[in-house]
């Protein structure tokens, strides 16, 4: 057991004899990607008559929906269907929540709307662009109702409640006590405290969600092909969503899906919706999300606080933990959440050996999208505070950070190691890894590094990280939200039944079906090199098939993409699989061979018997028998053609009275440690050195798992420094494109260097664990600590932007920045924090009197006139109107039906001017104050507004919607102006950026 | 919308027609050197041509905002964004696809193509048709690219399954160059 560095790793050369399982073998998969032939969802043919669906999503992060009116909408050119809740409520029932609480929620909003991008209305269309441009056509009458965007604002008992059933908007509390910690608190010599906070983010696979749907009528049952990444454990949800047993809902996947990373578990609510969609409509209907919709509406990961306490003694050895743990689940608890609050349940005390836990789990919703399983899901939230947490100790005690991780580490002797909340650490030595990992990544260089730019005053530091990754959840977790007694109730959950079929065919080909629902990790591969080294044939003699039919193939609640269990449960249950297979096959051919069955061999694509191997049958042959002279088998044996393995992993029970669980069914070590220089000017942060030393079992495919370790370290970079779901204080959405989602590219991610130690776990049937999912566990948290460590201390919330960075740099008496944000350029008023709400002042001089002034402002066609975009404008009530306005910002025009007021009248001094407006594009609203003072030329009109924008608008727009803000008001008073005798409009010179706005067709 | 000129992108274009947007155009390219025709809209987009018209899915849909680069195609030998072009824009010209890269090469996969399998350089494969096509047609005006040119270049794709870090060693191995030491080293 040494450690191999990784630096760079090929597809290895064929070579004969020896097993293909460890071996860095080139994939399957590639030749077919590579060539454009691979068939995606959205590549597959559809029905003739397919209608393609466009939803109509919510602008208003909380709002009571009070109508639709759909006519003009379904007037349109080929237009067939418009659904709306209506057809969800006599299709459909409301999705299964995972708590005790009255909480509904629907594929459609029914009555009230609960986040920006929630559906509230299909268009089915004959192509999208019509459902699109009929999505435009519907008038949606919404009540905005106070919205709740932050944990400590849900955590209030005075915010407006999402689900008025519940009474709160704390939907779940749950407390836990595992050993003594208040007696460990008692006898501590210190007690060290962490508060942090996790942002929501996403993986963002490069291909959306993808929904096929058909109704048959006859039947009464639905056939769905979706990209849907499982876990299956959602498919009777999906069921009984839509009212028809399991068998009736007949669900395939794509054979090619555009990565997953948890985030496809999200599409289920789309597949219920599309089922209720072909179902109103009568016909097949398609639906392709596009990139919008699934930034602002898909899933999240869920943000989460945590306040950890240690209880420690002077040396940094940690007694005991006391753990809050607050959950931001958005909008509705949506299945399998609360899967990433209590996905990591077992080992809460990660790597280290801490006897004594004390814990609140709390569940919140917020309006914001609702979350869901993200690679890495609830690792990455719980590490984040622990790993602060040591690094504090050791900051507060005045130790390396270094030594306190090692005198906490479990030891290998207690392996397999239970912890205090009932995990069971399978195996291996975690200190001696990180020793290794120490001196093969070289941190001794990296010390002396750091203290050489430390000296030439540069700001560097040095990040640690320890955790264990789990992997191949216990079916059972979840249930530990609910209490003992209504456990009891729902009868037990537990295991995690993986599945594996392999069949001979008539030709004596050897084919394996599975489960697993690859997104693109290379499952087909894996399977071939452990099938061949069963069956001694090669490689490409394995055929392998992964597109999954729940109507004919095998498949539990626990099958498909997450939770890192193909290597470990999927790969092995093929394993078991192929050697029942083998087994029978071999006591078919016993005879023929003059042996017995246990001496029967199978090697270089014969059997043979192990004393004899001249005297040998060819597999093709003895596998094909049972197909073509069934009647020759010996009597009572049936033909050997065909094995279906479940496979569950023996150590995972259900929760205990006590609240013990086994989460997941092996756990991998992971030691990260780093260098990062921030820029002491820019705020920058720059990644100099990375290692990451894995302990992942035994590596069945050394090539991949690089490739895993380096795709989770992207994301996790991703995590840590650029990537944020932002939304403003009203819940609009702020990070609709990928100009505003930053996503790392090439120049971003450095390569790390990674290590590896190969302790097999013993309860899986290849010894392997998982490994993909691991940094984006503990890489977040190292990188903080770097910066901690090179900015002396604090830290901001991840991601470490340069802006949050440099605020921390520079003390409060260098220029404000923009808070939270820097997307839009500076504003002479500052935006409000992280929202889209927009600012503003300025005054005008007029030659007119205050009175004319006055009178154009209160003349309704003057007012038309004056208003940017006002295409119509009817009286509605006394200073009150109905306006239609087409606005453009940035890439999206939409036409507005506004509400406008006056109020405050003080002729003709002052007054107010309100307006709201709603469009398919979003919302809009602002006020402005103004005054009219008499000078000797004429009148100064001073100005004052605020304004909010909301909708896609906002989330698409956002980076020009201040100056495009600015630019509509200057217009507004431009026009006055001119209306009020000036004639000189260009009493200033446009400016620079109306000129380049201009170039750029944004305003003409 | 602002309304795009196919000459602004295309100088040697011809005079733009004036099309109705109400009906369908007939719209012939040349893709991977097969002439191929198709109707169009004229708004409708050229990675929807392509894919739904025409049935070449070879070219992927990631963002439809220009950014991600999944969809990327050579026309007339220059990488573009297929998702911010139009069917009609492309309308006469020769549009080159991922299908073609080994229809071109005796119907083996290219070198680069090669390269990527050895070097893990996709996962889910849907940004790769994107990457490639770019790279085809950069790597001939720039044959030995530096590890930083290169990074440069893919900044304008983004994949999510990677981090890169093969489909550098990829091109660094078919450009006849070592991989870049600095993955290790002190960056």
């Amino acid at each position: 057991m040494t450690a191999t560095q990784t630096v760079e790793r090929t597809a290895e050369k064929p070579r004969t004899g020896e097993p293909f399982v460890g071996r860095a073998m080139p994939r399957v998969e590639d030749a077919a990607l590579l060539t454009g032939v691979a068939r995606y969802a959205d590549d597959l043919p559809v029905k003739p008559g397919t209608l393609h669906a466009a939803v109509l999503r919510s602008p208003h992060a909380h709002a009571e929906l009070l109508g639709l009116d759909t006519a003009a909408a379904l007037a349109m050119p080929g237009v067939a269907a418009v659904v709306t809740g209506e057809d969800a409520k006599r299709y459909a029932s409301a999705f299964l929540v995972g708590v005790r609480a009255p909480m509904e929620h629907w594929c459609l909003a029914v009555d009230r709307v609960r986040y920006v991008g929630e559906p509230v209305a299909v268009v089915l269309a004959d192509d999208r662009y019509r459902a699109e441009d009929a999505l435009d056509h519907i008038q949606a009458r919404y009540r905005p109702l106070p919205p709740v965007t932050s944990i400590a604002q849900a955590l209030s008992p005075d915010s407006e409640p999402l689900h008025p059933a519940v009474g709160s908007n704390i939907v779940n509390s749950r407390p836990f006590l595992y050993g003594d910690p208040d007696a460990a608190f008692a006898a501590a010599a210190r007690v060290v405290t962490v508060e942090v906070e996790y942002p929501r983010n996403s993986c963002t696979p490069m291909e959306c969600f993808v929904v096929l749907a058909d109704y048959d009528a006859a039947e009464d049952s639905y056939e769905v092909l979706s990209n849907f990444s499982g876990p299956f454990a959602v498919h009777p949800v999906m069921a009984r969503a839509l009212n028809v047993p399991g068998s009736r809902l007949r669900l395939r996947t794509p054979p090619h899906s555009g990565g997953s990373f948890g985030n496809k578990q999200a599409v289920f609510p789309y597949v219920v919706l599309m089922g209720v969609c072909a179902r109103a409509a009568g016909r097949p209907v398609k639906w392709v999300e596009d990139r919008l919709e699934h930034l602002m509406a898909a899933t999240s990961a869920t943000a989460r606080r945590l306040r950890i306490e240690a209880a420690v003694e002077g040396d940094g050895h940690v007694l005991a933990l006391r753990m809050e743990q607050t959950e931001d689940c958005g909008a509705y608890l949506r299945a399998p959440e609360p899967a990433s609050l209590y996905r990591n349940h077992g080992n809460l005390t990660g790597a280290y050996d801490i006897p004594h836990l004390a814990l609140t789990n709390r569940i919140v919703v917020t309006n914001k999208t609702p979350t869901g399983l993200n690679r890495g899901f609830g690792g990455g939230q719980l590490y984040y505070g622990l790993e602060r947490l040591m690094n504090r100790v050791a900051v507060e005690l005045g130790l390396d950070p270094l030594d306190v991780i090692r005198r906490n580490l479990v030891a290998a002797e207690s392996m397999p190691h239970r912890t205090a909340s009932g995990g069971l650490l399978d195996s291996g030595d975690y200190r001696a890894t990180l020793e290794e990992a120490v001196r093969d990544g070289a941190l001794d260089a990296l010390k002396a590094r750091r203290d050489a730019l430390r000296a030439e005053g540069r700001l560097y530091g040095i990040g640690y990280a320890a955790v264990v990754e789990p992997s191949i959840s216990n079916m059972g977790y979840i249930t530990t939200v609910l209490t003992a007694e209504e456990r009891r109730k729902a009868g037990p959950k537990n295991g995690a039944q993986a599945t594996a079929s392999v069949a001979v065919d008539p030709t004596g080909g050897v084919s394996v079906s599975v489960a697993s629902a690859p997104q693109g990790q290379g499952h087909r591969t894996v399977l071939a090199q452990v099938v061949a080294d069963v069956f001694g044939l090669r490689f490409e003699d394995i055929r392998v098939n992964t597109d999954l039919d729940t109507g004919k193939d095998a498949w539990s609640i626990a099958s498909g993409n997450y939770s890192s269990r193909f290597a470990g449960a999927v790969a092995g249950a093929a394993q078991i699989a192929a050697t029942r297979l083998r087994d029978r096959l071999a006591a078919l051919a016993a005879a023929p061979l003059n042996t017995t069955p246990d001496e029967v061999r199978f090697a270089g694509g014969k059997v043979f018997a192990s004393g004899n191997p001249d005297n040998a049958l060819s597999f093709s042959r003895v596998a094909a028998a049972g197909h073509w002279a069934p009647g020759t088998l010996p009597d009572g044996q049936e033909a050997a053609l065909r094995e279906t393995a479940f496979w569950t992993p023996e150590p995972l029970k259900a929760p205990t009275e006590a609240d013990s669980i086994n989460s997941s069914a092996c756990y991998g070590f992971i030691f990260d440690f780093c260098g990062v220089e921030i820029d002491r000017t820019t705020g920058a942060l720059r990644i100099d050195r990375y290692v990451t030393m894995h302990d992942a079992g035994r590596l069945l495919n050394p090539l991949l798992v690089e490739g895993q370790i380096l795709g989770g370290f992207a994301h996790a970079v991703g995590t840590a420094l650029y990537e944020e779901y932002a939304y403003g204080d009203d819940g609009r959405f702020l990070s609709g494109t990928f100009a505003d989602y930053l996503v790392p590219t090439a120049r971003e991610v450095p390569v790390p260097v990674i290590l590896h130690r190969e302790t097999p776990s013993p309860f899986t049937p290849l010894g392997a664990k998982g490994v993909g999912e691991g940094n984006c566990m503990s890489t977040p948290v190292c990188l903080a600590n770097a910066a901690a460590d090179a900015l002396g201390g604090a830290v901001p919330s991840l991601p470490l932007t340069p802006a949050r960075l440099a605020a921390l740099i520079h003390p409060a008496d260098e220029p404000p920045r923009p808070a939270g944000s820097t997307r839009s350029p500076p504003a002479r008023q500052p935006a409000k924090p992280g929202g889209r709400g927009l600012t503003g002042e300025g005054s005008r001089e007029v030659p007119a009197t205050p009175e004319q002034v006055w009178a154009i402002l209160l003349d309704p066609k003057e007012l038309a006139a004056l208003l940017p975009g006002c295409e119509a404008l009817e009286l509605a009530g006394p200073n009150a109107y109905r306006a239609e306005v087409v606005v453009g910002i940035g890439p999206v025009r939409g036409r507005y039906t506004a509400e406008v007021a006056l109020s405050d009248l003080d002729p003709p001094n002052a007054l107010t001017l309100t307006g709201s407006g709603a469009s398919a594009l979003g919302t809009g609203r602002g006020t402005g104050h103004v005054t009219l003072e008499r000078t000797d030329g004429g009148t100064r009109v001073t100005y004052r507004y605020s304004a909010e924008v909301g909708g896609k608008v906002a989330a698409v727009g956002g980076r020009m919607l201040d100056s495009a803000s600015r630019l509509l008001i200057g217009q507004f008073f431009e026009k006055l102006v001119a209306r009020a005798g000036g004639g000189s409009i260009a009493a200033e010179p446009p400016s620079l950026l109306a000129r380049l706005l201009r170039l750029l067709g944004i305003r003409r | 919308m602002p309304v795009l000129n196919p000459r602004a992108l295309n100088p040697r274009a011809p005079n733009p027609r004036a099309l109705n947007a109400d009906t369908r155009h007939t719209v012939t390219i040349t893709l991977n050197g097969r002439p191929r025709s198709g109707q169009a809209h004229p708004r409708l987009l050229l990675s929807d041509f392509l894919r739904h018209e025409l049935g070449a899915h070879g070219t992927r849909v990631g963002c439809e905002h220009g950014v991600c680069g999944a969809c990327t195609v050579r026309l007339d030998g220059i990488a573009v964004r297929a998702c911010l072009t139009l069917a009609v824009q492309a309308d006469g010209r020769r549009v080159d696809t991922v299908e073609g890269l080994a229809e071109a090469n005796q119907g083996r996969m290219t070198a680069l193509q090669e390269a990527f399998r050895r070097h893990h350089a996709l996962q889910c494969g849907f940004c790769t048709a994107g990457i490639l096509m770019s790279l085809s047609d950069w790597l001939e005006r720039t044959p030995n690219p530096t590890d930083e040119e290169l990074r440069d270049m893919l900044s304008g794709h983004l994949c999510r399954c990677t981090g890169y870090a093969g489909i550098v060693r990829a091109v660094m191995d078919v450009t006849g160059q070592a991989i870049p030491s600095g993955e290790s080293a002190h960056v």
